[in-house]
C-alpha cells in the first residue's frame, strides 16, 4: 500500500499506452462512412467579403458539400458564445460582437474560417477548396495592441468604437493616489507581456457524427472539458439538447488552456454531420494551429510602485492594454481582469492597489487563457517592478521582498484587490530557493564568469497565484456565466474494485495515476483495483473540466466527498452485518471493524454484501454502493513560492544561457511527487520559453510572421539546465486534501526570475529593462545601446 | 500536396532522361526542402525523380590531397566519416550540425548545394574550402557555383555527381544558429590552404560570399587578433525578425574570429 498511496512517486499508469504509441487520440478514431473537412481560411487580416462562389468546388471530385457562413446562419446556427461578461468602470457591459463559426460579411484575422469543404477524402476537400472563388475587399488592419487603441485605428466592428471591448478598473483610485503622494520613492516601468502560441503537441481534431434514426449527435473532440463543450455548443450554437448530444474527449495531447474553449470547427463538423447524416472529421494542420488556436498573453502595461524611505511598499498602480484578438474567445474577458488584477498584491502587504485594464480588439487570432492565464502577466510585472525598486533604492532584492511579505501569522489575509489569501509562508520558500541556488555564493560565480568574458546575473521571483477555480457564487458575481464546481461518481463494484467517474479531464496531467492513488489510499484497496474514467459525457455525470490547476483541488475533493458517502453507507451495512451499532464501527486500512474487537469486514466484503444483499439491512438501506458528489470550493487556492534563475550572457553575441534554476513551490499536500516535479519542470520550460525564446509576431499589415517552427522558437532540452525542484508545504485549510495545485506554478514563477537575472547581468552597463523574449539580437542591442549611452 | 508522378531511378543517365521527358520535373535527393515545400503546396512539380537509388552517387573517398564526397552522401555519413574527420575535421563538424538528426540522416550534400538556401551550411564549406563541384557534364569551381539566392550555375538537365574538397592546412566552421530553425543566421568557414586563406560566410547575405579584407589580414597573420577592426558592410545583408542586417554584420566578425581561434 505504502508504495502506491498518497505521497508515493507512483509511475504513471497512462505512460505505457502513451510511450508505446497506443494512446487513442481523436484523430485515431474513424467512424463508418466518415467524411473529411477542409476549412478555407482568410489569408488576409481584414476584408469585406464581397462574394463567395462555391459552385466549382461543389462540383469537384469527391466533394459532398461546401458550406459558408451564410449557409450556417441561414440554418439557424448561432455565433460562438463568450463565457464571461466583464463590465466597464462606468457600469456598461463589455462589447460582445457576434462570432459566427464561418465568417459572415467580413474576415477579421489571418486564419478566420470562411468556408468548409466536405469530401470523401481530405486531399479531395483541400483540392476543391482551391476552386472556391472568394472575392474580398481588403481593409486596413491593426494587429498591435497599442496601435489598436490609438485614435484613427482601423476598426474591426461598427458597434465597437475605438476597438474598445471594455475599460475596467479595480481598487480605490483616490486612496491609491493619496498613498502615492506620500511616497519617498516611486519606481516606474513600462513592459510588454509577449504574445504566445500554445503549441499543444496534438493539433486540434474533431469528429462530428449523427445518427438520424435516434436523432443523436456525437462530437469527438480534443478538449479539456467535454461537458462545457456540450453546454456551449449544444445550448448556445446548435440548439441540441443534452440528451441528444454526446461529447467525447479521448486521450488529448496537451492543452495548456488552448483546448478549454469552444471552437468554430467543433460546431462546423457537428452541424455538417447532421446535415449530411455522415460523420465528418477535421484535423488541424500545424500551420492552422498557429492561426486558429487561441493565443496567450499580449499585454502592454505601465506600472508604478510607491515605497517609503524604508523600502516598505505603500501603493501600486497599473495600467494595462490587453489584446483580445479579433473575437472574444470563451473566457478571454476574465483573463486580464479577474485572473490578473486580483493578483496584483502578489506576496506583499501593499495596502492599496489600483489597476485599469482596457481590452481591445485587433486583427489577430483571439487571445485567451494560456498556462497561468493572467497570473503570469501579474507576476511578471510585480516581480519586475520590485526588482526595479530594489535597484533604485539599493536594497538587496531578496531583502526588499522579505521586508514586504505578508507574514505567515497574518492569514487569512484580505488583499486590497478582492482576494482573501488562505495560508502561506513566503519566507520559507524564499529561503529554500536561495539555499538551493547558493545565493550567498553568487558574487564569486559572477566574478569567475567575468574572467571568462561573460556577464552573469541572478534573478528572484516570489510569486503567488490563485487556482483551484472557483467558488461559483463568487465568480458568478464577477461575470462568469457558469458554475465552477466539480462532479465525481465513485462506483464500487461487487468484488470491491472501483470505477471513479470524474468531471476533471486529463490531457497530460496524470489523473489516472494521482486520483487512483487517492482512492486506493482512502479505501485501503490495491492501486490496480481503481479505474479512473473521464472525458465522456455519456459516462461521467457532469464536469467543468481541467484548467486553472483545479483538478485535484476541486475534482479531487469531489472524489473525496463521494468516497465519504461510500464509506458512510458501507459503515451502516457493516454495522448491520457485524451486529454492532454504527457508531461502534470504524473504518481504517480497508477494514470496517467493531471498535475494540476483532470483528471486522474488509472493504470488498462489504461491497459484495451490498450487491448480494442476503444479510443486509434492506429496510433501511438500498443495495448497491455507488455514490456521487458535487463539490463547490469555498475559496480559490493560493500556491506560492520562489523561483531563482541564474544566467550568463555572451557580450559578443547577446546569447543568454540559463545556467542554473531553482524552484521552491508551496503547492499544498503532494499526492505524487514525481508528477508534481514533472509539472514544475514543464511549466518552467514554458516560462523560460516565454522569457528567452517565444514570441508571436504580426507585421504592421496584420500578417502572421511566426506561422511555423521555422520562426516561432519553442524551448528545447538544450535550452534548459537541470531544474532544482522542492515543495514546501502549508496545507490548504479549506479542502479535505489540503491541496493547492501545481500545474501552472512553473509558467507563472519563472519568467520574471529569468528576466530579473538578465537585467541583473547587464545592470553594471546601466541596462534597466529588457523585454521578453530576451533574444540574442535584443540583448546585443541592449548592450550596444548601453555602451553607446555610456560613451556619449 | 498536389498530385505528381514519382519515379525512382538507378543511374544518372536514367535521371537525365526522365527529367527530359517530364513537363516540370524535379530531382529529389534527400527531399529535406523539396518535400515540405510540396506539402505546403508551394511547389507543384509534375514529376518527382528520386535519386536515392543511384548508388554510384553516394560515398566518400580520398583521392590524393582531396576528399571526394558523392552527391547523394548523407550529412550524417560525412559527419561520421573517419576519412573526413582526419583530413578536414571542420567539414565533419559542419555536417554534424546541420538541422537535426532526422535531417542529417536524409539530407545530402548534393541536394543542399543544388538548393542553395542562403542559410544552409554547406555553401560555406564549398566556397570556404575552395571545393570543386562535379556534374554529369563538367567541373565547376566552388567560387563560381553559387550565383544568388536559391540560384546556382547548374544548367537544365545538369546533375551534381560529387563535390571534391582539397585538404586544407587548417580550417574551422563556426555558426550562429537561428534559435528557432537552427539554420545559420551567420556561419563562417575559415581555411588556410596552400593557395592562401579563405573566409566564406553563409546565412548573412542572399548567397554565400567571401570577405577579402579578412582573407588578406589572415594571410599576413593567421590569428583572431588580425581581424580586429575589419567590418563587413550591412548594406546587402539579410534582415528578418531574428537578426537585422546590422546584427548579422557584427556576427560575421565574431564568428570569423571564433573560427580562426578554433582552427588553431
Amino acid at each position: 500500500m505504502a508504495d502506491t498511496g498518497i505521497g508515493a512517486a507512483v509511475r504513471r499508469t497512462e505512460d505505457l499506452r502513451f510511450l508505446t504509441g497506443k494512446g487513442r487520440y481523436t484523430d485515431d478514431i474513424n467512424r463508418p462512412g466518415q467524411l473529411y473537412a477542409y476549412i478555407l481560411r482568410s489569408s488576409v487580416p481584414h476584408a469585406t467579403i464581397r462574394s463567395i462562389d462555391t459552385a466549382a468546388a461543389v462540383a469537384a471530385p469527391g466533394v459532398v458539400a461546401v458550406y459558408t457562413g451564410a449557409d450556417m446562419a441561414g440554418a439557424g446556427v448561432n455565433g460562438l458564445p463568450c463565457g464571461w461578461q466583464v463590465h466597464s468602470k462606468d457600469g456598461e457591459p463589455m462589447k460582445e460582437p457576434a462570432h459566427p463559426p464561418l465568417a459572415v460579411g467580413k474576415v477579421r484575422h489571418v486564419g478566420d474560417p470562411v468556408a468548409v469543404v466536405i469530401a470523401e477524402s481530405y486531399a479531395q476537400a483541400r483540392e476543391a477548396a482551391d476552386a472556391i472563388a472568394l472575392d474580398l475587399e481588403e481593409l486596413p488592419a491593426v494587429a498591435d495592441t497599442r496601435a489598436a487603441s490609438a485614435s484613427g485605428a482601423p476598426q474591426l466592428f461598427d458597434e465597437v468604437p475605438g476597438n474598445l471591448c471594455y475599460d475596467w478598473e479595480i481598487g480605490d483610485k483616490a486612496v491609491n493616489d493619496a498613498a502615492f503622494a506620500k511616497a519617498a520613492h516611486v519606481a516606474k516601468l513600462d513592459l510588454v507581456n509577449n504574445r504566445l502560441v500554445p503549441n499543444a503537441m496534438e493539433p486540434r481534431c474533431y469528429i462530428g457524427d449523427y445518427d438520424p434514426t435516434r436523432g443523436e449527435y456525437t462530437l469527438y473532440t480534443s478538449t479539456q472539458n467535454p461537458h462545457v463543450i456540450r453546454l456551449l455548443m449544444g445550448a448556445f450554437v446548435l440548439g441540441i439538447p443534452e440528451n441528444k448530444l454526446r461529447v467525447v474527449g479521448p486521450d488529448v495531447g496537451g492543452g495548456f488552456g488552448s483546448k478549454i474553449y469552444h471552437y468554430a470547427e467543433e460546431a462546423i463538423v457537428t452541424w455538417s454531420a447532421g446535415q449530411l447524416g455522415r460523420a465528418v472529421k477535421w484535423t488541424a494542420e500545424r500551420s492552422e494551429s498557429f492561426m486558429s488556436d487561441a493565443h496567450g498573453r499580449d499585454h502592454v502595461t505601465h506600472v508604478e510602485l510607491a515605497l517609503d524611505a524604508d523600502g516598505v511598499f505603500l501603493a501600486m498602480r497599473v495600467s494595462t492594454l490587453a489584446n483580445m484578438g479579433a473575437y472574444l474567445s470563451t473566457f478571454a474577458p476574465c483573463v486580464p481582469t479577474y485572473l490578473y488584477a486580483t493578483l496584483l498584491a502578489g506576496c506583499y502587504r501593499t495596502p492599496t492597489v489600483y489597476c485599469n485594464v482596457k481590452a481591445v480588439f485587433t486583427n489577430t487570432v483571439p487571445v485567451d487563457a494560456y498556462r497561468g492565464a493572467g497570473r503570469p502577466e501579474a507576476t511578471y510585472l510585480i516581480e519586475r517592478i520590485v526588482d526595479v525598486a530594489a535597484d533604485e533604492t539599493g536594497i538587496d532584492p531578496a531583502e526588499l521582498r522579505r521586508r514586504n511579505f505578508i507574514p505567515k501569522d497574518a492569514f487569512p489575509y484580505q488583499t486590497p484587490v478582492a482576494l482573501v489569501y488562505d495560508i502561506g509562508d513566503y519566507d520559507q520558500t524564499l529561503d529554500a530557493a536561495l539555499a538551493a541556488i547558493d545565493y550567498q555564493g553568487f558574487e564569486a560565480r559572477r566574478a569567475e564568469a567575468a574572467k571568462r568574458g561573460r556577464y552573469r546575473g541572478i534573478g528572484i521571483s516570489t510569486y503567488i497565484e490563485a487556482c483551484g477555480i472557483a467558488p461559483s457564487n463568487v465568480v458568478g458575481s464577477l461575470g462568469a456565466r457558469a458554475g465552477l464546481y466539480e462532479a465525481a461518481q465513485v462506483r464500487v463494484h461487487p468484488t470491491g474494485s472501483v470505477s471513479v467517474y470524474t468531471g476533471s479531464h486529463s490531457h497530460g496531467q496524470g489523473h489516472e495515476t494521482t486520483f487512483a492513488q487517492l482512492v486506493s489510499d482512502t479505501f485501503g484497496i490495491p492501486f490496480e483495483s481503481v479505474e479512473i474514467v473521464h472525458g465522456d459525457t455519456d459516462k461521467v455525470l457532469f464536469g467543468m473540466g481541467t484548467y486553472g490547476s483545479r483538478s485535484l483541488a476541486v475534482g479531487g475533493t469531489a472524489i473525496v466527498k463521494a468516497m465519504n458517502k461510500v464509506i458512510e453507507k458501507a459503515r451502516k451495512a457493516a454495522a448491520h452485518i457485524l451486529e454492532a451499532s454504527e457508531a461502534d464501527v470504524e473504518f481504517a486500512d480497508g477494514q470496517f471493524r467493531v471498535k475494540g474487537t476483532d470483528r471486522a469486514m474488509s472493504f470488498g466484503e462489504v461491497a459484495l454484501a451490498a450487491y448480494v444483499p442476503h444479510k443486509y439491512p434492506l429496510d433501511e438501506l438500498e443495495p448497491g454502493l455507488d455514490e456521487t458528489a458535487f463539490y463547490d470550493p469555498k475559496n480559490f487556492t493560493f500556491p506560492a513560492g520562489c523561483h531563482v534563475a541564474e544566467v550568463e550572457i555572451d557580450p559578443d553575441t547577446g546569447v543568454v544561457t540559463l545556467v542554473n534554476f531553482a524552484a521552491a513551490d508551496d503547492v499544498g499536500r503532494v499526492i505524487n511527487p514525481m508528477i508534481v516535479e514533472g509539472q514544475v519542470h514543464g511549466g518552467v520550460a514554458q516560462g523560460v520559453g516565454q522569457a528567452l525564446l517565444e514570441s508571436c509576431v504580426y507585421d504592421a499589415q496584420g500578417q502572421l510572421v511566426t506561422g511555423s517552427y521555422m520562426d516561432y522558437c519553442m524551448p528545447r532540452a538544450d535550452n534548459l539546465p537541470p531544474v532544482s525542484v522542492s515543495t514546501h508545504v502549508t496545507l490548504c485549510p479549506h479542502n479535505d486534501l489540503g491541496v493547492k495545485g501545481c500545474g501552472e506554478v512553473g509558467a507563472i514563477g519563472s519568467p520574471p526570475a529569468v528576466m530579473n537575472a538578465v537585467v541583473d547581468a547587464l545592470s553594471a552597463l546601466g541596462v534597466k529593462h529588457v523585454e521578453m523574449p530576451a533574444t540574442p539580437q535584443r540583448v546585443w542591442q541592449a548592450i550596444r545601446d548601453a555602451k553607446g549611452a555610456a560613451a556619449a | 500536396m498536389y498530385s505528381f508522378n514519382y519515379r525512382r531511378v538507378s543511374s544518372v543517365d536514367e535521371a537525365v532522361a526522365a527529367l527530359g521527358k517530364a513537363e516540370d520535373g524535379k530531382l529529389m535527393a534527400g527531399g529535406m526542402t523539396l518535400l515540405p515545400t510540396m506539402k505546403q503546396r508551394l511547389a507543384q512539380p509534375s514529376d518527382l525523380i528520386d535519386l536515392s537509388g543511384v548508388g554510384a552517387l553516394a560515398g566518400i573517398k580520398r583521392e590524393g590531397n582531396r576528399i571526394v564526397i558523392g552527391a547523394m552522401t548523407r550529412h550524417a555519413d560525412v559527419a561520421d566519416s573517419a576519412e573526413v574527420r582526419s583530413a578536414i575535421p571542420a567539414l565533419a563538424h559542419l555536417a554534424g550540425r546541420i538541422g537535426d538528426p532526422q535531417v542529417r540522416n536524409r539530407g545530402t550534400i548534393g541536394g543542399s548545394i543544388a538548393n542553395a538556401d542562403p542559410a544552409a551550411d554547406y555553401p560555406a564549406a564549398v566556397v570556404g574550402l575552395g571545393a570543386t563541384v562535379h556534374t554529369n557534364q563538367r567541373e565547376i569551381a566552388g567560387d563560381d557555383f553559387f550565383t544568388g539566392m536559391f540560384d546556382t550555375a547548374l544548367e537544365d538537365g545538369e546533375i551534381i555527381t560529387a563535390v571534391s574538397f582539397p585538404v586544407p592546412e587548417k580550417a574551422a566552421y563556426v555558426k550562429f544558429p537561428n534559435p528557432a530553425s537552427r539554420y545559420a543566421v551567420v556561419g563562417v568557414m575559415v581555411a588556410r590552404t596552400g593557395g592562401g586563406v579563405r573566409v566564406a560566410v553563409t546565412g548573412a547575405g542572399p548567397s554565400v560570399f567571401r570577405v577579402p579584407a579578412m582573407e588578406a589580414a589572415l594571410a599576413k597573420s593567421f590569428s583572431a587578433a588580425a581581424l580586429d577592426g575589419i567590418t563587413v558592410a550591412a548594406d546587402d545583408l539579410n534582415t528578418d525578425i531574428h537578426a537585422s542586417a546590422e546584427y548579422r554584420a557584427h556576427l560575421v566578425g565574431v564568428m570569423a574570429a571564433r573560427a580562426v581561434a578554433a582552427a588553431g
